[in-house]
């Protein structure tokens, strides 16, 4: 268990060094300057060769990689090009935003996933189970952000029962925060649902052809209760795995989702950013995404073992 | 509530390019001296009168006397000094450019201010409508970029950030109060989210409506109200007059004679907006209807493009990644695919990848833009600028509608403007409409948008 921890701690520190000299590398060739963006239409060149300098834009890319990466060791993510304001706080305003809706999100998926996975798998044979599969099938195709526009268009411009769009922070408001998070959270967790939903019913399944599970119906359990004891467990460890990788696809999702239904987060502050040709903070805004793919999948490979004890000895 | 689709990158226009900035912040939280009206005309502001010396080189401004800003303090002769040479010195934006001619202004008292030229400018004194004539206290420009401080209706409130700026009504307003004790400026990245949301009564206000095609769910429909004046936003075809096709005018006048522009703005822009055939828009002083000059004209087209052998000769289309771009961009290649060009399309991003391609290297053939600065017709043909257009003829029309007296300058400028269009400079495809969708009960909404502010003081219900 230890070693593996080494390991996987190692995976980690590696990826995030390549990534970040990728992230780097990627944004220093992207065609555009960043001064004459910021200075637009009708720039005189000197101004713009000027505004490269205090951008720092002139100094090697080495010495602009080294200072980025000698600011981030002390948290200190720069000062945006273009609104000229610091990055730090921004970031963490905006991640806040994004997790709750990819948390919130998740957590749909899930209530969706696994009973509709289990039942499922535990009636696959019949017409509920066909008919469920069928809807998860539908739901796998529909992408994020025209589940968004669907629910829009239904529960907020038919019925009016909810905001078409915006954001208020919990602490502000808990009750509009809610309202709010309510309709972009369900077109990602619908969607995430879908997907997850063939996922926990392949594992389900699984689960049933295994000896211990019909050992446990020969004792005379019934077989609802029978993979409630002995299955959904073991059922977990793929299903956790899935969940990691899905949840750098939530986080894509979330960053189209984010533009539908106007919302502050990570994502609106990327493709601004990117537009702008803001590099420092797209930089770091990547990075972030990156640390916390990497940092999730890093968990999963853990909780994973701890989930499962025949992969603690297979090492 | 209003709903607008650009952000401001940052709440300071002196060092920050962009329209979003003086959209809500010049009339509002800022005065300048003097303002344009709905009609185009130059009227007081926080200057009461103003007198302009025989040899128009000086101009003596006679100020309100009780204007304050909203940090307590007074605003005098002493901050419009202020505020007038720190364009030179402080600013950065390209704009500034527009205040070089002035040689000095001086305080003559507490209310009175004399600004002497270099040279007799028309211009200049049109540019302090603009934002380089925004008013500012001397204590109060050190956190111009999240704290601006003014003397307009309007105190600045809150910004979030990817969400929306709040202003206040300033009680302390030396003008007219606005009806409203605060106005929410909500902005929107998807016309669609922008869409929904005034349906499903989050704003009130659509302040510009980008895809007028969507216009249909609110024309017609009791509950809304649908606005249409103009811009000073002129859609352009430019030609890089640099390149060697371009000097001949018969393939300039048969590219503009190739266009039925009527079918374009119908398809392209849901038949919104005006055509104008040269680069001044019908609030302009010296408008002239010059959609004449240029009529569509198909087989006309094909013998100016045959005669000057141009026929079957590939253009670049290059085009900004902005929808009426590539909307237009599609109609605009079938019509002079017909005439007999080849136009292949090239995408870029904007506005990164188009400003460094076209803008800066002139790496195009023909591109479509829209120029939405104000009288802006010397500024865009000229060598320098990406148009390469040189014409001594021209500028010299420019040059004598900026120095002589009003009569002059109309006159001038309607030379300039027919000139353009007879030399066919580049195409103009059509203005763009000032479109505004809002609740039945909001009163008070600008018709036209020709100034760089979008003026919130007189909105009430």
């Amino acid at each position: 268990m230890i070693l593996r921890v080494i390991e996987r701690t190692a995976v980690l520190l590696v990826s995030l060094a390549v990534s970040s000299v990728l992230v780097f590398g990627f944004l220093a060739v992207l065609p555009g300057d960043p001064a004459r963006v910021a200075l637009g239409v009708n720039a005189s060149e000197e101004a713009v060769t000027q505004l490269r300098q205090q951008f720092g834009l002139d100094r090697p890319l080495t010495t602009q990689y080294a200072d980025w990466l000698a600011g981030l060791s002390h948290g200190d993510f720069g000062v945006s090009y273009i609104s000229k304001a610091p990055i730090g706080p921004q970031l963490a305003d905006r991640f806040q935003v994004t997790l709750w809706l990819v948390l919130a999100g998740m957590v749909i998926a899930l209530l969706i996933a696994v009973p509709a996975g289990t039942v499922m798998a535990a009636r696959h044979r019949k017409v509920s189970g066909l008919v469920l599969s069928a809807v998860s099938q539908v739901g796998v195709a529909v992408p994020a952000f025209l589940a968004g526009i669907l629910l829009i268009m239904l529960f907020a411009v038919k019925l009016g029962w909810l905001p078409a769009n915006g954001w208020t922070p919990p602490a502000e408001d808990p009750a509009m925060f809610v309202k709010q998070l309510i309709l972009p959270a369900l077109s990602l967790g619908l969607v995430q649902g879908a997907v997850l939903t063939r996922y926990v019913r392949s594992a389900v399944l699984d689960v049933l052809r295994e000896d211990y599970l019909r050992t446990a119906r020969a004792k005379g359990l019934r077989p609802f209760p029978a993979l409630w004891r002995h299955g959904l467990r073991n059922a977990a460890v793929p299903v956790v795995t899935v969940l990691g990788l899905q949840l750098a696809t939530l986080l894509i999702g979330a960053v189209v989702v984010e533009r539908v239904f106007v919302i502050p987060g990570l994502g609106s502050l990327l493709l601004d950013g990117v537009s702008q040709r803001d590099l420092l903070l797209v930089q770091n805004v990547v990075m972030v995404l990156v640390v916390a793919v990497l940092l999730v999948n890093f968990l999963v490979d853990l909780l994973y073992v701890a989930l499962d004890p025949r992969l603690r000895a297979s090492r | 509530m209003v709903g607008l689709v650009a952000e401001p990158a940052s709440l300071d226009f002196t060092t920050t390019d962009g329209a979003a900035i003086p959209q809500a912040l010049l009339g509002n939280v800022y005065n300048g001296l003097v303002k344009q009206d709905e009609s185009g005309k130059i009227v007081p502001d926080l200057a009461k009168s103003w007198t302009l010396s025989p040899d128009r080189k000086t101009y003596t401004f006679t100020l309100v006397d009780n204007a304050k800003f909203t940090n307590g303090q007074a605003f005098t002769a002493d901050d419009a000094v202020f505020s007038i040479e720190r364009v030179q010195t402080a600013w950065t934006t390209s704009l500034k450019s527009a205040m070089a001619v002035v040689e000095s202004a001086k305080a003559t008292s507490a209310t009175e201010l004399t600004v002497t030229l270099t040279k007799p400018s028309n211009d200049w004194l049109f540019r302090m409508t603009t934002r380089i004539g925004a008013m500012f206290d001397k204590t109060g420009v050190d956190k111009l970029a999240t704290d601006p401080v003014g003397t307009g209706p309007y105190k600045f409130g809150s910004w979030k950030r990817g969400d929306s700026i709040v202003l206040q009504r300033n009680d302390q307003y030396w003008g007219t109060k606005p009806y409203f004790g605060q106005v929410t400026l909500k902005y929107f990245k998807d016309p669609n989210a922008l869409n929904n949301a005034l349906l499903s009564g989050t704003i009130d206000v659509i302040g510009t409506v980008q895809a007028p095609e969507a216009l249909s769910q609110f024309n017609g429909n009791g509950k809304y109200q649908v606005i249409e004046g103009t811009t000073n936003g002129e859609v352009l075809l430019s030609f890089n007059n640099s390149r060697p096709v371009f000097k001949d005018l018969r393939v300039r006048q048969g590219i503009r004679a190739a266009i039925d522009h009527k079918a374009l703005l119908d398809t392209c822009f849901a038949g919104r907006g005006k055509l104008i055939g040269s680069m001044v828009p019908p609030t302009d002083p010296w408008y002239e209807d010059l959609t004449g000059v240029a009529p569509y004209d198909q087989a006309k087209a094909k013998s100016l493009l045959q005669a000057a052998g141009a026929t079957g000769k590939t253009l670049r289309l290059r085009l900004p990644t902005l929808p009426y771009a590539t909307s237009c961009g599609q109609v605009v290649k079938s019509q002079l695919e017909q005439a007999g060009l080849k136009v292949q399309i090239d995408q870029l991003e904007f506005p990164a990848a188009w400003l460094t391609a076209v803008l800066k290297n002139a790496d195009y053939d023909l591109s479509i833009i829209a120029h939405v600065e104000p009288r802006d017709l010397g500024a865009v043909f000229n060598a320098q600028y990406y148009t390469r257009y040189d014409d001594p003829t021209l500028q010299q029309h420019v040059a004598a509608a900026d120095a002589g007296d009003e009569a002059t300058q109309v006159s001038e400028m309607r030379k300039a403007a027919r000139r353009l269009s007879e030399q066919a400079a580049a195409d103009w495809l059509f203005l763009i409409p000032n479109l505004i969708v809002a609740d039945k009960d909001v009163k008070g909404l600008p018709q036209n948008a020709i100034t760089e502010s979008f003026d919130l003081s007189r909105l009430s219900r």
